[in-house]
């Protein structure tokens, strides 16, 4: 849900489950976002040994 | 046939044999898509539910699947953000069981809700003042890390390793697992005690009722320390499976006894917590709200205070004891009766949070709801264990899920 929803609520209880779950979206999206842009980077530029 | 896919130096039953295996399990997977078929064309009418008695067997699977799946989090929490690194060569176990687990639960909530085309409701028309709309946020979060950390062994396989963007998206993702393993922690402790909480803050149920801190009752607390404890005897358990199925010597017994001690200590403090809990509920919580502990232990066929012994002695003391002692631990025998024992009572806890509570009467009307599912419901709560063999046969035949193996084959 999203504050442009009718059914939201200024109060505690949305900020809490909402804010709790987009900030881990968000948290994810970032990750695994940094993750394929440096792929892509690495890919590019030949990278690629032993690692893991 | 499939010998370009399996893991380099890593030795497998030939794929007919694999084949015919996967078909056997497949047949009992099939009878329980039929029997989820049904509940979603036909309705819940399927199961032996009703009004009087609305938690179907398959929300104890739920609620077991998450507890062992426990194994996961908590795994990832000692690896990555505590820097304990033996466990590197048992997490891509733990987190296999813990997608398998974490899928299975997603899935028997989608059956459970009955109209699954609903299921975003949740999301978009959430109750916040239920635990329960905490933990549907939560477990698909993080199930949605789960992924993410499944996804580095996938691109491990020996094919698509050789695409240079998979090896270095796999070795990138690695990188960031701190970060992911950080937040699916964060997420499992909430969603794990909210599990918890919704049996602890029933004030209608004297069974299940306790008392707490702030809005959460102690059942919050004790549902996540649980999963912690005994999530990692259930990947100890499938570890010693696969290898007993194998005849494979697949990880080292550093690792397993390092977390099997973990996990002893875990259940030590798990246990003595739980029978505090267990003293003031009887001496305290239950008598104040008109009900002597034996109400809840007599005048019924199945429920006895047996099972209270079951799942304290047997599946808590026992287990924390035998792990704890370095003699003990390092017995295979002892050490596998343990792990078995650990798994029992966490399950047996959640049945008893779950289908006890039902069960138990609350009016001097009422009497005991002893209810057997319908054969809908037991096809159902199996097919996640038939979906679970599947997938972790074909993570171990094509992934490199034990970093040991090879070197532990040389050895032999």
């Amino acid at each position: 849900m999203l504050p442009n929803c009718f059914e939201w609520a200024w109060d505690a209880g949305h900020f809490l489950f909402f804010g709790g779950m987009w900030y881990t979206i968000i948290i994810l999206s970032l990750g695994m976002t940094w993750c394929i842009f440096k792929t892509i980077m690495d890919t590019v530029s030949g990278k690629g040994g032993d690692h893991h | 046939m499939d010998s370009a896919l399996i893991p380099k130096g890593a030795n497998r039953c030939p794929f007919p044999v694999f084949a015919t295996g996967i078909a056997v399990v497949g047949v009992v997977l099939l009878w329980g898509v039929y029997a989820m078929g049904l509940c979603w064309i036909k309705g819940l009418n399927q199961t032996n539910m009703n009004d009087y008695y609305g938690f179907a067997l398959w929300i104890w699977a739920d609620l077991a699947v998450i507890a062992i799946g426990g194994g996961a989090f908590f795994t990832g929490l000692l690896k990555y953000v505590l820097g304990i690194d033996e466990l590197k060569n048992i997490i891509n176990l733990a987190v296999v069981i813990g997608f398998i687990c974490y899928s299975s639960a997603l899935l028997i909530l989608a059956i459970d809700i009955g109209q699954p085309l609903r299921g975003w409701f949740i999301f978009w028309h959430a109750n916040v003042h239920s635990m329960l709309t905490e933990v549907a946020f939560c477990l698909s979060l993080y199930f949605s890390v789960l992924t993410i950390e499944f996804i580095p062994l996938i691109l491990e396989n020996r094919q698509v390793d050789k695409v240079p963007f998979f090896h270095n998206l796999s070795h990138n993702m690695h990188t960031a697992m701190a970060v992911f393993a950080a937040t699916g922690a964060f997420l499992s402790c909430f969603h794990q005690g909210s599990l918890g909480g919704v049996a602890g803050v029933l004030y209608g149920r004297p069974f299940a009722f306790r008392e707490g801190l702030l809005i959460w009752p102690w059942t919050f607390f004790l549902f996540t320390w649980s999963a912690a404890a005994y999530g990692p005897c259930f990947t100890l358990l499938v570890a010693k499976m696969v290898e007993g199925i194998t005849r494979k010597k697949l990880i080292k017994d550093n690792v397993i006894h390092l977390l099997a001690k973990i996990s002893g200590w875990m259940i030590t403090t798990y246990i003595v917590a739980k029978i505090i809990d267990t003293i003031y509920w009887i001496a305290v919580t239950a008598p104040s709200l008109g009900f002597s502990v034996m109400d809840f232990y007599t005048d019924n066929a199945f429920y006895g205070i047996w099972i209270l012994f079951a799942e304290i002695v047997l599946g808590g003391i026992v287990p924390a004891v035998i792990l704890i002692t370095k003699k003990y631990r390092e017995n295979s025998k002892m050490l596998l009766l343990a792990i078995i024992l650990g798994v029992l009572g966490v399950c047996l806890n959640r049945w008893v949070m779950v289908l006890q509570v039902m069960a138990v009467p609350v009016m001097s009307f009422d009497t005991w709801a002893l209810y057997i599912p319908s054969w809908q419901e037991v096809a159902t709560t199996i097919l996640p264990v038939a979906y679970g063999i599947i997938l972790l046969a074909l993570a171990y035949r094509y992934l490199p899920m034990f970093p040991q193996e090879k070197e532990l084959s040389t050895e032999k």
